[in-house]
């Protein structure tokens, strides 16, 4: 695996061909059916699909705790199925099944963690100080974690896998079921921790959060990788986006819908305001778009507005699978995270 | 403002790590896991109640119920009866273990502890290690009350304290098939609901109550061979300062067994659990 091509950083994480089916009586459920990955060290990596798709799967076998039925893995040189031990000394791991004990106070977990980790004595009471202090828990450190808000909850569990240090982080749906302010902290913590040379791969449902923060994303469904590439990328192999307009008169808007549609190509779409119409651009068609607004004006159609939007990863998700994302929360999101924002 | 705000600089020096402590012992592991069930039980105290409750109910019950008219007067039957109900208060405490481990894997709490670079048993030794403390507990409250209602072992001090040593020793290697149970069933409640079917036959078709003698053949075969019979033997027998080596013998290879048989069944469902 080492004789990768030479000037490309080395991989922190690299799959090939994992397989993973469950027996449930007579019925086979192929969780994970032949995925490789490839992350280089101090990126992201945003692995985005829909409850089911075999997100977690894959995460818990590169996190040694499932064993692939097929396939090979490893983090940071370590294989995941030979040298295990070598594997959890280097990984962090946060994720719906890998949590903190609720019965149990925050310092109380992170005391236990950081004795497992061989921390002794004092080194581990100034341990779990500083990392209670880091996620603004210091003042809940005193408490059951089954008090805390969701968003702490979070905090305590990104904690709990930072107390060594780990140079690989593994976050299975990080922010699921989080408040739009939890979650940013959450984006915000991952932010700097990647700063700091950390590789993370970070499982999720939403695509403003793996837009927001991977460098690449992988699209699986089924069990299966089904596109990856930048944000951008993906979001380019569906077409060149879209012309949403607003026209001044409403009267006017099957002329426009005739119009758009010589220039274009494509059919517009109609939207329940009786003034908005939108197109999408044709595949090869981003030139034409500059023609739209003189051919609208020739034939007299006033457009108060016009914007040129590229596709969005919901786009993107429902033209790879056919079918569409689940709902996600994701776009009230952003317009309370505006709110937020000093 | 009341928004929580994450300082970068903390944040980056909780990161930034410069020496990385030596990886721990085995026991130290499992000495920090049993740590975690002592903290559980300061947290959660409500699951002593039936360690608590349980032998007060039976004990009380039992002598004063069938204590006349199976032994004659109830002071009698408290001598017979006593090493038996601790026995079986224990054995049935043995189930939270299968429940508690079942408890942490449907909360995700034991996959983070299988995904720490640590000595494999140590979460399942050290929760073994911390039941040891509930045993014990049990214990205590057991004989304490059957010293109040007129228990006087012959055995003396040493010869109770023998007794519930070798009991601790029989949970211990007990504890490992309801570990097993823990691994393999859904949810807590199921683990529950199993292991009282396993325990209520092992408990009940033996000499806790009763002498076999006056029981059907084919029970009292079984009776003969149940380990539980065996360990209530030997306790009776050192609580009562005539403790013959053959019932001891016998328990502490019983545990042996169990333990060789069911603690690397568990350590195989536990490495291969998904």
């Amino acid at each position: 695996m080492n004789d990768a091509a030479g000037g490309s950083p080395p991989l922190a994480v690299e799959a090939t061909g994992l397989v993973k089916h469950f027996t449930s009586g007579k019925k086979v459920t192929k969780a994970v059916d032949g995925v490789d990955l490839a992350i280089p060290t101090g990126s992201v990596f945003g692995l985005l699909g829909p409850n089911g798709a075999g997100k977690t799967t894959v995460v818990r076998m590169l996190a040694t705790l499932l064993r692939p039925d097929d396939g090979t893995a490893r983090v940071l040189g370590h294989d995941v199925a030979h040298d295990a031990d070598a594997v959890r000394a280097a990984v962090g791991l946060t994720g719906q099944y890998a949590s903190v004990d609720e019965d149990l106070t925050g310092t109380e977990n992170l005391l236990m963690l950081a004795r497992l980790y061989g921390f002794r004595g004092r080194a581990a009471t100034q341990r779990v100080a500083n990392l209670l202090e880091a996620f603004s828990l210091t003042d809940a450190g005193s408490r059951q974690v089954k008090t805390y808000s969701g968003g702490m909850r979070r905090r305590i569990d990104l904690a709990a896998s930072l107390v060594l240090s780990p140079r690989v982080l593994f976050l299975d749906e990080p922010t699921t079921g989080l408040d739009p302010r939890s979650r940013n902290q959450v984006w915000d913590i991952v932010r700097v921790l990647v700063d700091d040379g950390a590789t993370v791969l970070l499982t999720t449902q939403y695509l403003e959060e793996a837009d927001q923060l991977a460098d690449r994303i992988g699209v699986i469904d089924h069990g299966l990788l089904i596109a990856e590439g930048t944000s951008s990328e993906l979001k380019r192999s569906v077409g060149a986006g879209a012309v949403d307009l607003r026209l001044a008169d409403a009267a006017q808007r099957a002329e426009a819908v005739a119009v758009v549609r010589r220039v274009l190509g494509t059919e517009p779409t109609l939207p329940t305001d009786p003034y908005a119409l939108s197109a999408r651009v044709p595949d090869d068609g981003a030139h034409l778009v500059a023609q739209v607004l003189p051919a609208l004006g020739e034939a007299g159609i006033a457009v108060p507005e016009f914007s040129l939007g590229q596709p969005s990863l919901d786009e993107v998700f429902l033209t790879l699978t056919g079918e569409p994302l689940p709902p996600d929360e994701t776009s009230d999101g952003a317009a309370v995270e505006e709110e937020m924002s000093r | 403002m009341s928004a929580v705000d994450i300082s970068t600089t903390s944040l980056r020096e909780a990161v930034a790590l410069e020496t990385r402590p030596a990886r721990p012992s085995a026991v130290a592991t499992s000495f920090t896991f049993a740590w975690r069930a002592l903290l559980k039980i300061k947290h959660v105290p409500e699951q002593l109640f039936d360690v608590l409750v349980s032998p007060v109910i039976f004990t009380l019950m039992f002598t004063y119920l069938f204590g006349g008219a199976l032994a004659g007067s109830t002071n009698a039957y408290i001598q017979f009866l006593l090493p038996g109900i601790l026995v079986q208060t224990i054995i049935i405490v043995t189930v939270y273990t299968g429940y508690t481990l079942n408890t942490d894997i449907t909360k995700g709490v034991f996959d983070r502890f299988r995904s720490l670079p640590i000595w494999r048993p140590a979460p399942i030794v050290g929760a073994l290690m911390g039941d040891t403390v509930r045993y014990t507990i049990a214990s205590v409250m057991c004989i304490g009350l059957g010293l109040l209602i007129g228990f006087r072992p012959a055995g003396g001090a040493l010869g109770v304290i023998a007794g519930v040593a070798l009991l601790l020793v029989f949970a211990f290697a007990l504890s490992w098939i309801f570990t097993i149970l823990g691994l393999l069933l859904r949810t807590p409640n199921a683990v529950m609901g199993v292991s009282m079917m396993v325990l209520m036959p092992l408990t009940f078709a033996s000499n806790i109550f009763v002498d076999p003698a006056t029981m059907p053949s084919g029970l009292q075969a079984f009776v003969n061979i149940n380990p539980v019979s065996h360990l209530v033997t030997a306790i009776r027998g050192l609580m009562g300062g005539t403790a013959g080596w053959g019932d001891i013998v016998t328990v502490l290879i019983s545990a042996v067994i169990m333990t060789a048989v069911f603690a690397p069944i568990t350590m195989y469902l536990y490495r291969n659990r998904h």
